[in-house]
């Protein structure tokens, strides 16, 4: 290997070492390709000249680790991204949720949010919303926060209301939210039913008895090691029968845990969880 | 073995292009090849089928984790970046679009070029943006092999134009010419 990338690699190997040991973030184990390239565009924003700098400077200065933490992970996210999937969970999923005398989703790794306001939209339109509880997480306060203030541009909710659209949805999406100048804010009935939290997927406990979780386009920041982990805390969340949905490019395939889990919907990535007599 | 990979990045005009190069591969073709093709963001795997049935590589659209190898075509799946990790096998990310594209030429490009260096041959074809240049750039940098499809022949000339401004490219071909030139340089391998 050429010996530049050989010391980088050493170099970030070392900053995510720092990280973890100063502040308990973990991302040694992620992907490697998409960590470096977010170090390297952060070293440009930030003015810094090598990846050593930027370690010596996380150390000493929090303020420094709050600005690399918000540009270093990623917060991409969408209203009904891949609208099959929320039509899926709508038509085969509903149907076997709505005789529970109440209903526990999961959102982890929700970002900004706009996946759980999603949720919710869907529920209220199946007229089980009254009876869910969402409990919205990310590792990442400032993204929580945002999520839970719903404030959203409003040059998105063109493209977002066609996904509505698409995604089957039964009313006017205008109804969902309030606009002024460039910004849309959120109905107030769409949060009373959803908790937002912090919870960190690689060091956190499990979140008990859920009935769904969603955590889609998180795994495939992640390597074998860790996705297996993940699953395993899923897996350890999920009641009997419950589902897990995963993006539309992330499957259980390769984890250890496949066999504890029944394929629900193919393409759309929605897993049932057999039970712990499946181990 | 020199070379170990074929990056391919294309754009507008893309189907036409692949569908001429793709098929003149043999089924024991050596070389994995590892192609972004801009597409909208909703599409599915049409082209892969599409391709499939007409070549004898396979074609798939990558999964992430999967080993890269041969007797393989592998298509980035759309509105996702496909990177190569230093162990030859596929990452994808939801990340920005970089150069207004998502998957991005550049983005797969760079980082074949650190995992491959200089056993990787990189090719921009037809496009009419300049996602690639600077990916194109990396793979010369790092001693792989650079070809462009002739500009004036293409059938939108902007990207494989930036390229070329961009890089000392290695070789700049008509696009008849670039499978049967392919299967050469694989012959001799
Ligand atoms: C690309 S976004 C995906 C957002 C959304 N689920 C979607 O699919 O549109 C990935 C999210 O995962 C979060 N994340 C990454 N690592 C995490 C971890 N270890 N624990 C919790 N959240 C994490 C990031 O902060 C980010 O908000």
């Amino acid at each position: 290997m050429d010996e530049n990338i050989e010391n980088q690699n050493i170099e970030i190997t070392l900053l995510l070492e720092a990280i973890y040991l100063k502040y308990g973030y973990d991302f040694r184990d992620y992907a490697k390709s998409s960590i470096k390239r977010r170090v390297m565009r952060f070293m440009s924003l930030s003015r810094t000249n090598t990846i050593s700098e930027i370690q010596h400077k996380l150390i000493y200065d929090k303020d420094f680790f709050k600005r690399f933490l918000l540009d270093f992970s990623i917060h991409v996210t969408e209203m009904f991204r891949d609208p099959s999937f929320y039509k899926i969970i709508k038509e085969k999923v509903i149907p076997l949720l709505r005789p529970l005398p109440f209903i526990k989703i999961w959102h982890a790794g929700c970002s900004t949010g706009e996946e759980v306001y999603s949720m919710a939209i869907l529920l209220k339109e199946e007229n089980l919303y009254e009876k869910t509880r969402i409990y919205a997480t990310d590792f990442n306060e400032s993204v929580i926060n945002k999520a839970k203030e719903g404030i959203y541009p409003l040059d998105k909710m063109k493209d977002y209301s066609y996904n509505y659209q698409k995604a089957g949805g039964t009313s006017d999406f205008e109804l969902y939210y309030t606009s002024s100048y460039e910004f849309v804010l959120m109905k107030k009935f769409l949060k009373e039913n959803i908790v937002f939290a912090d919870h960190n997927l690689a060091t956190d406990s499990i979140f008990g008895e859920m009935n769904m979780i969603i955590c889609r386009n998180v795994l495939i920041y992640f390597n074998k090691n860790l996705q297996n982990k993940v699953i395993k805390l899923f897996r350890d969340s999920l009641c009997e029968g419950g589902f897990l949905c995963l993006g539309t490019k992330e499957s259980l395939i390769f984890s250890k845990y496949v066999n504890e889990f029944e394929e629900f919907a193919s393409k759309e990535k929605i897993y049932l969880y057999k039970g712990s007599h499946y181990r | 073995m020199k070379y170990e990979a074929i990056v391919i990045g294309v754009s507008a005009g893309g189907l036409n292009a692949l569908k001429t190069i793709l098929p003149t591969l043999p089924h024991d073709f050596k070389i994995p090849v590892i192609i972004v093709q801009h597409e909208h963001a909703s599409s599915d795997d049409f082209l892969a089928h599409y391709l499939n049935d007409r070549c004898m590589l396979t074609v798939i659209q990558a999964d992430e984790k999967i080993k890269i190898s041969s007797g393989n075509v592998y298509l980035a799946p759309p509105n996702y970046h496909l990177l190569v990790e230093d162990d030859k096998t596929f990452s994808l990310s939801i990340d920005e679009h970089v150069n207004y594209a998502r998957p991005s030429i550049d983005v797969l490009f760079e980082t074949a070029s650190e995992a491959y260096g200089n056993k990787l041959i990189g090719i921009i074809l037809t496009g009419a943006n300049s996602d690639g240049s600077i990916g194109l750039k990396e793979i010369k940098k790092r001693g792989g092999l650079t070809i462009v499809q002739e500009p004036s022949k293409a059938e939108v000339a902007t990207m494989p134009s930036a390229a070329i401004s961009a890089t000392q490219v290695d070789y700049i071909l008509p696009l008849e010419e670039i499978g049967p030139f392919l299967c050469k340089l694989e012959e001799n391998l």
